[in-house]
C-alpha cells in the first residue's frame, strides 16, 4: 500500500519536472503573437528570429475579430501582440486595454504613415500601426458571366440561381443587403434590419452555399458565378484562375484594414515594437504581401512586388475606390443582438 | 482496496478539473446573475430566452441531422459486424482493421477530402458524366452532410456492436438450432437480444457527438444552415452573452440526460424477455 504510493508521488514529480525545468532555462523573450490564419509567411518568423535571437515568437491564429478579443482579454491570456480590424482596434481603444506605440522604436512606420493617417479610429497611430487593407467585392467567373458587374443586385438575379455564394458571417452578408437597400452599414435601426434580412431571405433559394475560406477554392474550380469575397483572397483567386475578376459595387462597401495592436499588459512591448518594424520594412512587407495575398498599404514596396499583382484587380485599391467604400465601427453588443437576430432568421429560413 | 484507489486518482483529478468543474460553471453561469452592484441573483431569465423560438428550431434540426445519421449507422453497423463475426476470427480481425483504419487520420482532413471528392469538378462527378449521368451538385447539400455525419461516425457504432458479437458464446446458437430455432429466430432471439449492450453503446457514442458536430455542416454543407454548435459559438464568441450560452448549454445537457434515460429504459425493459 505504501508502495504504490510512493510509486504515484514520484510519477507526479516527474510529470511536474519537464514544466519547471522548461521555464527555468528560457533565457529569451517569449513574444506571444495571435494573427489570422495565413496572415504572415511563416519564414519571415524564423528570419526575425535569426536577427534578433534574444525573441522568441509563439505564434497562434485565429479566424474572427470576436474570437482574438475574446482570447486576449480572458484572464491569464499571455498574448502581447495582435491584428484586429477597424472597430475592433476602436473598441479596445475604447475599452483602454492597448498600450501606446512608441514610434521613434519603429523607423518603418513611414512608409505607412500616410494611409494610417486616414483612419479614422487612430488618425495619430497612437495605439495601432496599419498591416493589411482590403475591401469586400464581387468575385465573379467572366465564362459565366458576361454582363459587366457594377451592381449588388447581380447577386439577387434568379439567372444564377445556384451559382451564387455568400459570405458565412454576420456582418458581411448583412452589410451586402443594406449596401444594395442604400442603408448605412453601420445601421442599429430594427427596420432596416429586417428590410435587409427580408431581402436574405428572399435570396436564399439563389445561394449555393454561405462560405469563408472555402469561397477561394471553389472559384478558382470554376463552377460558381459570383461570390462576395474579401478583395485578398480575390486577389489570390485570381491569380490561379485568369477567368476571373473582381470588382467593388458602385454602391458602396465596406472597407478594413488589420492593425498591429500591443496590449497594456504586454510585459515584452519593446520586444514587440521590433516585431512590429522588422515587419512594416518595405521589403519584408512586399514578400508578406505576395504570401499572403493581401494589399498593404506601404508606400514604397512597388519595386519589389511581382509585377503582375499590380495588375491583379483585386490586389490594387484605387483610392476612388476606396472613397466610397465604409469602415465597420463597433457597434456594441445591444446592436450586436439585433444583427445576430437577423442573422439567425436568414440562417434557419427554409431554402 | 486502498490499492485500487490510488490507481483512480489520477483519474479522479482529471474528471473533477475538465468536467466537474466546468460542469458547475456552466450551470453557474445559466442560472446565476450578477447585478450591477455585484450581487449574485437566482434567475431563470436566461433559460427562458434561450427557449426562444429560434433556438429551438436550430436545436430540432441539429437532433434531426443527429438522429438521421445514428439510424443510418445502425443500419449499416449491424449487418456488418454480424458479417464479420461470421468470418474466420483473423480474417474478421482484419477486416475489422479496416474499417477502423481512416480513424488513424485527422477528422478534419477526412473531411476536407471529401470536400474536394464531391466538389462539381472532381472524380465523382466526372465519374457520373462518363456514365453519361447528368452533372449533380453533391457539395453543399443536405445529403453531403449527413453522408459526412455517417462516414465519420460509423466506426463508433460498428466496433461496440462487433466487440459484443465477439462476447456472444457460440453454444447459445447451437442450442438455439438444436431445440428447433430457424436462422431468423436465432437472430431476433438470441443474437439481438446479446448484442443489445454495443448497440446501446453505439447509439451514444454516435448520437451525443453527431448533434454537436458543425465542422461537417460547414465544410460540406455551406453553412446553409444553423447548426445548435454555430448558435453557442455565436452567443459566446460574438455576443459575449455567456449565461445565455451556458443556458443553452444546459437545455442541451438536459434533452440529453433525457434521452439517454429512455434508451437504457428500453434496454432494461427488454432484459427479461431476452430469452436467456
Amino acid at each position: 500500500m505504501k508502495i504504490t504510493k510512493i510509486v504515484a508521488f514520484v510519477m507526479a514529480i516527474l510529470f511536474l519536472v519537464p514544466l519547471t525545468t522548461s521555464c527555468g532555462k528560457e533565457d529569451r523573450t517569449t513574444l506571444y503573437v495571435l494573427n489570422w490564419g495565413e496572415y504572415l509567411d511563416p519564414e519571415l518568423i524564423k528570419e526575425f528570429e535569426e536577427q534578433n535571437p534574444d525573441i522568441k515568437i509563439n505564434y497562434t491564429t485565429t479566424t474572427s475579430n470576436e474570437e482574438m478579443y475574446t482570447i486576449c482579454t480572458t484572464e491569464g491570456s499571455k498574448i502581447d501582440l495582435l491584428v484586429p480590424s477597424d472597430y475592433m482596434v476602436e473598441r479596445l481603444i475604447s475599452e483602454d486595454k492597448l498600450a501606446e506605440i512608441n514610434l521613434d522604436n519603429i523607423p518603418n512606420f513611414k512608409y505607412v504613415s500616410d494611409f494610417s493617417a486616414t483612419r479614422a479610429f487612430d488618425p495619430e497611430s497612437k495605439y495601432s500601426i496599419p498591416n493589411f487593407i482590403g475591401t469586400v467585392g464581387i468575385i465573379y467567373n467572366k465564362k459565366l458571366v458576361d454582363e459587366p458587374v457594377t451592381s449588388w443586385d447581380i447577386l439577387w438575379d434568379e439567372k444564377y440561381s445556384g451559382k451564387i455564394m455568400m459570405y458565412d458571417s454576420i456582418r458581411d452578408s448583412i452589410m451586402v443587403a443594406l449596401c444594395k437597400l442604400g442603408y448605412d452599414i453601420n445601421t442599429t435601426d430594427p427596420d432596416e434590419l429586417a428590410e435587409a434580412g427580408q431581402l436574405l431571405i428572399q435570396q436564399k433559394p439563389l445561394v449555393l452555399a454561405y462560405g469563408t475560406d472555402n469561397i477561394q477554392y471553389d472559384m478558382i474550380g470554376g463552377s460558381v458565378a459570383l461570390a462576395v469575397d474579401y478583395s485578398g483572397s480575390a486577389a489570390a483567386a485570381i491569380n490561379q484562375n485568369s477567368d476571373l475578376a473582381y470588382v467593388v459595387p458602385d454602391e458602396g462597401s465596406n472597407v478594413w484594414v488589420d492593425n498591429y495592436v500591443i496590449l497594456k499588459n504586454s510585459e515584452h512591448k519593446e520586444a514587440a515594437e521590433r516585431f512590429i518594424n522588422f515587419l512594416c520594412d518595405p521589403e519584408i512587407s512586399a514578400r508578406n504581401s505576395e504570401y499572403v495575398g493581401y494589399t498593404t498599404p506601404n508606400s514604397a514596396i512597388d519595386q519589389y512586388l511581382d509585377p503582375a499583382m499590380l495588375e491583379n484587380s483585386a490586389y490594387v485599391i484605387e483610392a476612388e475606390t476606396l472613397n466610397r467604400c465604409t469602415y465597420f465601427k463597433d457597434i456594441g453588443t445591444d446592436a450586436l443582438s439585433l444583427w445576430n437576430d437577423v442573422w439567425m432568421e436568414v440562417k434557419t429560413a427554409a431554402k | 482496496m486502498n490499492k485500487k484507489k490510488a490507481f483512480a486518482v489520477p483519474y479522479i483529478v482529471w474528471m473533477i478539473i475538465f468536467t466537474v468543474v466546468p460542469l458547475f460553471l456552466i450551470l453557474f453561469y445559466a442560472f446565476i446573475h450578477r447585478t450591477d452592484s455585484g450581487s449574485l441573483v437566482f434567475t431563470t431569465e436566461y433559460i427562458k430566452s434561450a427557449l426562444s423560438g429560434s433556438s429551438m428550431s436550430v436545436l430540432i434540426l441539429s437532433l434531426e441531422y443527429a438522429l438521421i445519421t445514428t439510424v443510418i449507422c445502425l443500419v449499416l453497423a449491424y449487418p456488418a459486424a454480424l458479417f464479420l463475426w461470421q468470418l474466420k476470427s483473423r480474417i474478421g480481425s482484419i477486416v475489422n482493421l479496416l474499417f477502423m483504419l481512416p480513424m488513424w487520420m485527422n477528422f478534419l482532413l477526412r473531411t476536407y477530402a471529401w470536400r474536394a471528392l464531391l466538389d462539381a469538378n472532381v472524380p465523382i462527378n466526372q465519374f457520373l458524366q462518363w456514365l453519361g449521368l447528368p452533372a449533380m451538385q453533391l457539395l453543399y447539400t443536405e445529403g453531403a452532410v449527413i453522408f459526412g455525419l455517417v462516414y465519420n461516425f460509423l466506426p463508433f457504432m460498428l466496433l461496440p456492436i462487433y466487440t459484443a458479437f465477439t462476447k456472444i458464446d457460440r453454444s447459445y446458437i447451437q442450442a438455439a438450432e438444436d431445440l428447433g430455432a430457424n436462422k431468423w429466430q436465432t437472430l431476433t432471439h438470441v443474437i439481438l437480444p446479446l448484442t443489445k449492450p454495443g448497440i446501446i453503446t453505439g447509439i451514444t457514442m454516435v448520437f451525443m457527438p453527431a448533434v454537436t458536430s458543425f465542422v461537417i455542416s460547414r465544410l460540406l454543407g455551406g453553412s446553409q444552415t444553423m447548426m445548435f454548435d454555430d448558435l453557442l459559438e455565436n452567443q459566446f464568441m460574438l455576443l459575449k452573452d455567456w449565461n445565455t450560452g451556458s443556458a443553452l448549454a444546459v437545455i442541451m445537457m438536459v434533452l440529453m440526460l433525457i434521452s439517454m434515460a429512455l434508451v437504457r429504459k428500453t434496454d432494461d425493459d427488454s432484459m427479461p424477455g431476452g430469452g436467456i
